[in-house]
Order: structure tokens, then sequence, then C-alpha cells
């Protein structure tokens, strides 16, 4: 694998949004199934030692995923997104929105909208994506919601490298 | 009770606070003069941000003057790193995962 795949994270605090793109050692074929397949969707979505677990997905325009990120304490929490446009193996649209197991949204969040647009770029695939908030406040919110998934993440990275250590 | 940091900035009011206090020090009633909220209300946000440790209190005479506690402010700035990093450990299982899918294709 290249060892050096291409990383870029910016904060766009005037449009609330925030731009992630990234390079992936990989066909366009294989990169637009491992975002677009629930089965494939799932064993990367959620950053160890969270585990994503989706319980529907309907991937076309208008269709739904409903999914759950569930902790190391097996709490749950609930996201419902809607596909506004698909452009296979190109791009595609959705809200994202905080929910209940049935799916009905949780008020004290708004939705986020993404964007997310695929490219070959040589043997590369590159993923483009915009998340934006309907204002910076919502953004902020959004951020500390993922600050303890991040702390989490990052202290599991950190017993693994001290684990090889030993 | 120590609280998280996160719930301090979780409501508008006490964000709105914060900005204020991070110009000045305020007194509660001077705080409470910014908002239409009740001085009871804004009574309970001092409170809450006191207990996050944010808040630096100051008397003079009989008053209390509260400002914001910059370095604590700082661990917010780190939101954003941690923002990336979940989205960083996301793609290398992603890569993980395009690579099994790769060895499949190969297999077959």
């Amino acid at each position: 694998m290249k060892a050096n795949l291409l990383m870029n994270f910016t904060v766009d605090k005037e449009n609330n949004t925030v731009n992630i793109k990234r390079e992936f050692d990989a066909s366009l074929a294989n990169v637009w199934s491992a975002w677009t397949e629930p089965e494939i969707l799932d064993q990367w979505w959620a950053p160890a030692p969270f585990k994503s677990e989706t319980t529907i997905m309907d991937f076309k325009e208008g269709g739904r995923r409903l999914y759950a990120m569930v902790g190391p304490d097996g709490e749950k929490r609930w996201s419902s997104f809607e596909y506004t446009s698909i452009s296979p193996k190109t791009n595609f649209k959705h809200s994202s929105t905080f929910c209940d197991a049935e799916g009905n949204p949780n008020s004290a969040f708004g939705s986020s909208y993404w964007d997310l647009t695929f490219s070959e770029q040589g043997d590369l695939t590159v993923v483009d994506i915009a998340i934006k908030r309907e204002s910076l406040e919502e953004l902020e919110k959004i951020v500390a919601m993922g600050f303890k998934e991040g702390i989490t993440a990052t202290m599991q990275t950190l017993d693994k490298i001290f684990e090889k250590q030993k | 009770m120590k609280r998280d940091i996160f719930q301090a900035i979780a409501d508008p009011t006490r964000r709105a606070i914060l900005v204020l206090i991070s110009a000045n020090a305020l007194t509660p009633n001077a705080i409470a003069e910014q908002f239409k909220t009740t001085r009871q209300a804004v009574s309970k946000h001092i409170k809450i941000l006191n207990e996050c440790e944010l808040l630096d209190e100051k008397k003079m005479g009989r008053e209390i003057y509260y400002q914001l506690k910059i370095e604590k402010m700082k661990e917010v700035d780190q939101w954003l790193e941690q923002f990336k990093k979940i989205w960083e450990s996301r793609f290398s299982q992603l890569d993980q995962v395009l690579m099994n899918l790769k060895s499949k294709e190969n297999e077959s």
C-alpha cells in the first residue's frame, strides 16, 4: 500500500462547513462500494472501539440509512441519513440527523448536509467530503459530540502502540 | 462537582456568557443585564461555568467579578483536532477494508 495517502482537513467557519479530502489506494468501484454498501460501511464507519450497526439502508434518492454508533459499554447513539442525490461512482448527497432507535429526529440538534465526490487520480481514488451545518454553533456542537469518540479512539491506538513496545 | 467542559458550551446562553467575560471581568448583575432571562437563570449558568473551572473569580469590595480562564478554553481549540482524529482513524480502517476487497478480487 502507498505509504503516504494525502488527507486534507479544513474548517470553513464562514460557511459552517468542514471539508475533508482523502486519497485511497483502491479502485473507484471498490471505494464507492465501501461508502454505499452497508455490510462494508459497517466495517469501518465507526472509529474503534465504537462499532457501526446499520439497521436500514436504502441507497437510492429519497431513501434512508438508520444506524447506531455502539460504544464499548453497549450504549447506542442513533443517526439517520436521507439520500437526496446520487450519481453512481461520482457523487452522492445526504442529510444526517441524530435520532432515536425508531428514527425520530432529536430536536436538540439540527441536521448536517453531506456532499461526497469520488474521482480517479491515476491508480488512486480521491474522496472529497463537505459537511455543512446550519450555523457555526451547530458545527461546534457536533464537534463536541465527536470529542469523546476521538479521545476513546486515540487512547485505544495508544494502547496498541504500548502493547507493541512490551 | 466537577463537570465536563462540553456541558458548559452546549448551551447558547453559556456560550454568550463566555464571550462576554472573555473581554472584561463582570459582576453577575452586569452579566444578567445582557440577557432577557432572569437573574436566577443567569446565576445558574454561572454556577455551571464555575464548576467547569472556566471562571476566574475576583472579589473587589462586596462585588464578585468573573472572567474567562483563557487556558481552559484552549481545550476547546482542540475540538477540531479531535474531530480530525476521528476521520483519520475511520480512514485507516477504510484502507484496511479496501485492501481486503482487493485481495478477494485477486483470489477470484
